[in-house]
């Protein structure tokens, strides 16, 4: 279980997070929304300890993430941060290796080449495993580090944009995956979506952020509501039932 | 981690055969001939001091360009080699009959400090641009090095900067190059924490996330830095571009995955200072050329290529 208390945040003067308090069950896939600027991804850098905690508490199993060694928590929340821009030159192989830096010391056992090449099956990577990643396209290195963080083969995984580079099929791809590793593997996913469709589609529960704050919060069903959607973003949007989802015309 | 399997163990040993060769070569390429007298004293310490010296500042600039996410950093272009300077200098004004091993200490602590200044400084620049950081270097380690001649001059030691400062093995001899043997122990450290300094490579939010103390592994990115120009400005002198080009060719050979790299660059950057040692003592035969002259133009050349090559490759 993840606890995030009365945690604030601000950026010089701006403030990016107000008292935002949320609880999230273990298991499940919850999507958080909202416009530019809303704080989505400033709270899950303070949930990944990737930002230090300014004010209030976070607690991942307890564990509180402005204290407990880094290591530690590695091992039951990955992380897949935005525009991780990696120069290295590592291969896809080597790279997702790395998702089992916090279980061991050095070199890989058989146990985590397994897992290695799991992760690199599960996310279409196996024609590209010998490939330097400095060779590859947006999408096929943001897939590259998506399996690097299931690699890392913890509870929690906390995803940031995960769909950005990615074209409609490894979007459709990614999101599906998500699912199964929440219902097939216990696995609690929290993810950061802009499309909003995916987030209804395949989220059990949806958090939407606006200036700082939590602006709603429940099932798909209850987020998709035309006046919840203006008030989340500002303008109106119409929602159709297409076989019984809510489809959001976003666009129109 | 996995990437040693991929590397053909081929590629490492005509690494080594070759480093073989050229250290054999440097026992017994030179003035005078190859007698037992003058190779036990002389030739034997030379060739091991270039062997170890090389490999020492190929892989402080393969740790100074992994903690600096930057490939274009190396151990004279980031003010440690000038920093040292200093300590030693330091050292030679206030307490000139100490023994070498302090004025080995003295100079890595002022290495220390000039690296650390330097990374503390380097922070504020913008990521995006990547040569910025090796320009700020340039004029950084100037400025160091400006500040080392003044006091030299003012404490009449001028002559010595020229000596540490421009890296030669001719004075090199038994009893004074043992301290280079330090410079096999940062790189088995080096080796030690290849997978941290790896992780550290791939930038501050997957090596947070992957629970790497970042801080700790680049205090120890440091030192290493510190430690291995301390030594090579003390006993050598400074030797230019080893730490540059060696690990970006081996960088284009096998990546950047440290585990599998490091060895390369190690034999590299040893395989790079005997050869231009050997050239240095054939080109004027029977006299010789400073093997940091022949580094320097050798090495200029090839960073030239490799910046060409970032730009256009």
């Amino acid at each position: 279980m993840i606890v995030v208390s009365n945690v604030s945040h601000r950026i010089g003067r701006a403030p990016i997070l107000t008292d935002i308090s949320l609880t999230l069950e273990k298991g499940g896939v919850t999507a958080l929304i909202g416009p530019n600027g809303a704080g989505k991804s400033t709270l899950l850098s303070l949930i990944a300890r990737l930002t230090p905690l300014q004010a209030g508490t976070i607690t991942v199993d307890g564990l509180a993430v402005a204290t407990t060694p880094g290591r530690t928590l590695a091992r039951r929340l990955a992380v897949l941060p935005q525009d991780s821009a990696i120069d290295a030159r590592l291969t896809v192989t080597e790279l997702v290796g790395f998702g089992r830096f916090p279980h061991g010391a050095g070199r890989l056992t058989d146990a985590d080449r397994a897992i290695v090449a799991a992760s690199l099956q599960r996310f279409d990577l196996g024609d590209l495993a010998g490939r330097f990643i400095d060779t590859l396209s947006g999408g096929q290195r943001q897939r590259a580090l998506v399996a690097m963080a299931h690699a890392q083969a913890t509870d929690y995984l906390l995803l940031d944009e995960p769909l950005n580079n990615l074209d409609m099929q490894h979007a459709r791809a990614l999101m599906r995956t998500l699912r199964e590793l929440a219902d097939t593997e216990r696995r609690t996913v929290l993810v950061v979506l802009h499309d909003i469709n995916h987030a209804m589609a395949h989220a059990d529960r949806v958090v939407a952020l606006k200036d700082g704050r939590i602006a709603a919060d429940g099932p798909p069903a209850a987020v998709a509501v035309p006046d919840v959607l203006e008030r989340i973003f500002g303008y109106a949007m119409r929602v159709v039932d297409v076989d019984g989802d809510p489809v959001v015309l976003h666009h129109r | 981690m996995t990437s040693a399997a991929l590397v053909s163990p081929r590629l490492y040993g005509v690494f080594a055969a070759s480093v073989l060769a050229l250290f054999a070569a440097s026992l017994v390429v030179g003035a005078g001939s190859g007698t037992a007298a003058l190779l036990l004293p002389s030739r034997l310490p030379r060739s091991l001091a270039a062997l170890l010296a090389g490999a020492g500042l190929a892989i402080a600039g393969l740790v100074m360009q992994t903690i600096a996410r930057n490939r274009f950093v190396e151990p004279s272009t980031v003010g440690a080699t000038q920093s040292a300077g200093l300590g030693i200098l330091a050292a030679a004004v206030f307490m000139p009959e100490a023994p070498i091993v302090l004025k080995m200490a003295a100079a890595t602590l002022t290495a220390l400090a000039g690296t650390a200044l330097f990374l503390g400084l380097a922070r504020r620049l913008p990521p995006t641009q990547p040569l910025l950081l090796p320009l700020f270097g340039i004029v950084y380690s100037s400025v160091v090095g400006a500040a080392l001649t003044f006091l030299a001059w003012q404490a009449d030691l001028l002559q010595f900067v020229e000596i540490w400062m421009n890296g030669e093995f001719s004075g090199v001899v038994r009893g004074r190059y043992e301290l280079l043997f330090a410079a096999a122990l940062m790189v088995a450290l080096a080796w030690w924490a290849a997978d941290r300094l790896t992780v550290a490579a791939l930038g501050p939010a997957v090596a947070t996330g992957l629970g790497l103390d970042l801080a700790a592994t680049r205090r120890l990115g440091v030192v290493i830095v510190a430690v291995v120009s301390a030594l090579t400005v003390v006993v050598v002198g400074a030797l230019p571009f080893v730490g540059l080009v060696v690990p970006a060719m081996v960088s284009r050979l096998v990546g950047d995955n440290l585990r599998a790299s490091l060895p390369l660059v190690a034999l590299g950057g040893a395989g790079l200072v005997l050869a231009a040692d050997i050239a240095g003592r054939l080109v004027r035969y029977p006299y010789e050329i400073p093997v940091g002259t022949i580094l320097g133009v050798v090495g200029a050349l090839v960073f030239l290529w490799l910046l060409w090559r970032g730009q256009h490759g």
